[in-house]
């Protein structure tokens, strides 16, 4: 990028099934004035306005147009992106380009969803081709059981493996009062929940939340002036894969392969071989626990195969050598325009050292996000607290 | 603008009131597959992202972009879909190589007008509690607009036809339109009104179409084509999103966006020193409203600049001489090919409709009921 570009602030509304205290266009406003309040500085700093969500899950069309009284965008340049779940680090993307450009020195990032408001499992069948594969109604569900009943046929992992991830991104979001399922859950708990799809039960998938995620990304000359803690993106990659490859027949070689692209792509830009000592945490999108142990393979923080004795032995945890999610993950949180965001804004809080109870118990210098989204799309970030490292 | 940004390749689909041919994936292949093999590129080498314009709604598939994957050249690489017209794709686009990301971006704007019903889409772009069960939508709310213009300055149904008599002549002349002809004030006036003053032959008709576009960064815009369109300037803005917050006679955001691309280009008389206009006129009277919001005349005076012949193929100014919207564009793409109309008079590859020596094009597309959001893009050669 031609000019650095940090976050120099942010902010999110408290996660929940119901919030009928307030419409869509309330609901962004929360956010976008913590994060000014954040970044202290006023609507009349931002230079551009970026917003996104899952376009029409709540049954509105053109929501960047009626979102103007609560985003801040009224007489201001702006753009709308929707790149399904991934679009809250998409919009991030296009935040930094604009600060990159040099045409612009603040800009804000906003992400929202109103889930109440829709049906997503509805929604998300129609994501199938209108011909080919919509009769089949699969959603999110249907998707994350074909990559369990794999997974676990390949390399041996039980239920009790996707159960501790369940219980760790539940336990972790009790310690950070904005999420949405603050579940004071154990191992048998999970097991016991109710069958969706076999292997996936109730607490194997993330919530149907309402909430927003705002941040301001700025210029270096800003963020020195204007911000004690601004927290750096080093490095941006986006990788999808082809619509009909939902294909979940061997973990090992049937598979998509997008996020190990990405990742490949981003150590590759950063220069980096061990991704696990490299980053001090992780921030990644679990929109289902298997997926979560799926990742761990993918980012490179163990061999394939091993995801499961990651979380067996516990190194993902908090307080583990590699946290993952100590904000209780998408599990534990998802409006869904504002998932990805989120892992964004989560990461910076604890390389600013701002995470409160959920702050990992070590120095964080450098974090990972990954988005997830459409029917097989990444949006990974890496940021640090250098802007040179 | 720091380093310049540069169109080096533009291909577009016939405009048709139904492809029942091809679906959106097909159509769009359709436009992409005529730009790479123009400018000579590659998805797998020399394309370094793809953006892409359109909704779900329109589509009627959920995250829609998953349609155009494959044919744009997402798979394991980089697509951003935005939800928007395709003229802030150009914008989008041109910042993303500014910023030092990418080289070589493509673009595509693409909808089949004839999957759904434009009514009922429109409908759901106002808001689900106070406005959308009035049964508003594009139409009806471009009425009230159209009403409030003419009345502020006296505005007159026979200049507003005018437009429409000169677009759809235009139109005729442009192979890719699919409307078009000589048709004379009194047809204008005495066609069935869908919203009064607005009548059938005033609003862009259903169409399915899609348009793809490359840029390129100055270094690599040489060596694609020895005849680069390069964007001097662009900007965007938002207005209110309720009617009744607005003044509708006025266009705020489109002159404010307007004021940033003109700084950006350095224009300061954009009468004088613009050669061409390709705007979006969804309804015939937003031609001059938008006209005078772009500063080409003062304010209430775009009726007489039009009825004077100056926005004619021939005259001082000519406005959409490829048939603009009126003659057939389909939401989403409009402003797309808006840019895309103006970059081929500049490349001076405008077949049927070329007008001489363009060295200076102003485009300009809108999203949101009565143009709530504008995007301003101006282009000029070497």
């Amino acid at each position: 990028m031609k000019r650095k570009v940090a976050i120099v602030g942010g902010g999110q509304t408290y996660h929940a099934s119901r919030r009928h205290d307030v419409n869509q266009v309330e609901m962004v406003n929360e956010a976008v004035r913590a994060a000014l309040a954040n970044a202290r500085m006023s609507i009349d700093d931002i230079d551009a306005v970026i917003l996104g969500n899952m376009e029409f899950f709540e049954g509105c069309h053109m929501t960047d147009c009626w979102m103007v009284d609560g985003s801040g965008a009224y007489g201001k340049p702006g753009l709308k992106i929707t790149t399904g779940g991934t679009v809250g680090a998409t919009i991030v993307c296009a935040g930094a380009h604009h600060v990159a450009s040099g045409l612009f020195d603040n800009v804000l990032c906003i992400g929202f969803e109103k889930q109440e408001e829709g049906d997503t499992g509805a929604i998300l069948s129609g994501v199938a081709h209108p011909l080919y594969g919509r009769s089949m109604a699969g959603a999110a569900v249907g998707y994350f059981a074909m990559m369990a009943t794999s997974y676990m046929a390949a390399w041996g992992a039980r239920e009790v493996h996707s159960a501790l991830v369940a219980v760790k991104a539940r336990q972790n979001a009790r310690k950070n009062p904005y999420a949405h399922l603050k579940l004071d859950i154990t191992v048998e708990d999970a097991l016991n929940s109710r069958m969706l799809a076999y292997p996936i039960r109730m607490l194997d998938m993330c919530p149907s939340s309402n909430g927003a995620c705002a941040l301001i990304l700025s210029d270096e000359k800003t963020a020195r002036d204007r911000c004690k803690k601004p927290v750096w993106i080093r490095a941006m990659e986006t990788a999808h894969n082809e619509q009909f490859e939902l294909d979940w027949r061997d973990v090992r070689t049937k598979r998509p392969i997008f996020s190990k692209v990405c990742a490949a792509r981003i150590y590759n830009k950063l220069g980096i071989t061990d991704p696990a000592k490299y980053f001090d945490v992780f921030e990644i999108y679990d929109p289902a626990t298997w997926a979560e142990l799926v990742w761990y393979e993918d980012l490179g923080l163990c061999a394939p195969g091993e995801g499961f004795r990651l979380i067996e032995a516990g190194k993902t945890d908090i307080g583990g050598p590699i946290p993952v999610n100590p904000s209780g993950g998408v599990l534990s949180t998802n409006c869904i325009g504002a998932s990805a965001m989120l892992r964004i804004w989560e990461a910076a809080l604890q390389i600013r050292g701002d995470a409160g109870e959920h702050q990992v118990p070590k120095k964080v210098r450098r974090a990972l996000t990954t988005a997830y989204g459409g029917t097989n799309w990444t949006v990974m970030t890496a940021l640090s607290e250098n802007p040179g490292d | 603008m720091t380093g310049r940004v540069a169109i080096v390749g533009v291909a577009q689909t016939p405009f048709r009131p139904k492809r029942a041919d091809v679906n959106v994936g097909e159509l769009a292949f359709e436009a992409i597959e005529k730009v790479l093999s123009k400018t000579g590129l590659e998805i797998g080498k020399e394309i370094d992202n793809s953006i892409s314009c359109s909704h779900d709604i329109w589509d009627g598939q959920t995250i829609s972009n998953i349609g155009i994957t494959d044919v744009i050249g997402g798979h394991l690489r980089n697509e951003e879909k935005m939800a928007m017209d395709g003229s802030t794709a150009v914008y989008y686009g041109a910042i993303g190589i500014l910023s030092g990301e990418f080289d070589c971006t493509l673009l595509l704007a693409h909808t089949k007008m004839s999957q759904t019903n434009r009514n009922i889409v429109n409908n759901d772009a106002f808001d689900p509690v106070y406005t959308r069960m009035l049964g508003f939508d594009y139409t009806s709310a471009a009425a009230l607009q159209a009403k409030r213009y003419m009345h502020r300055y006296s505005i007159t149904r026979e200049q507003v036809a005018a437009v429409v008599v000169k677009n759809l002549a235009n139109a005729a002349a442009n192979p890719d339109r699919h409307h078009g002809g000589d048709y004379t004030v009194n047809d204008v006036l005495s066609a069935p009104k869908l919203a009064d003053p607005i009548g059938v032959l005033d609003a862009a008709p259903d169409t399915d179409g899609a348009v793809a576009m490359v840029l390129a960064s100055e270094k690599r815009a040489r060596d694609i084509t020895s005849h680069p369109v390069w964007i001097r300037g662009m900007g965007t803005c938002y207005d209110s999103y309720y009617l009744g917050d607005r003044d509708l006679s006025d266009c705020m955001s489109l002159k404010k966006a307007a004021g940033r691309a003109y700084a950006m280009a350095g224009i300061t008389d954009p009468f004088k020193e613009v050669d061409l206009v390709e705007l979006a006129e969804e309804f015939s009277y937003q031609e001059l409203l938008w006209l005078e919001g772009l500063g080409f005349c003062d304010r209430g005076k775009a009726g007489l600049l039009t009825q004077s012949g100056a926005t004619a193929v021939g005259g001082d100014l000519p406005v959409n001489p490829s048939g603009g919207l009126l003659g057939g564009v389909p939401a989403n793409v409009m402003g797309l090919n808006r840019v895309a109309e103006a970059a081929l008079q500049i490349m001076e590859g405008a077949s049927g409709h070329q007008i001489d020596n363009v060295r200076m094009a102003v485009a300009q597309g809108h999203s949101g009921f009565c143009g709530q959001h504008h995007c301003v893009i101006v282009l000029g050669r070497d």
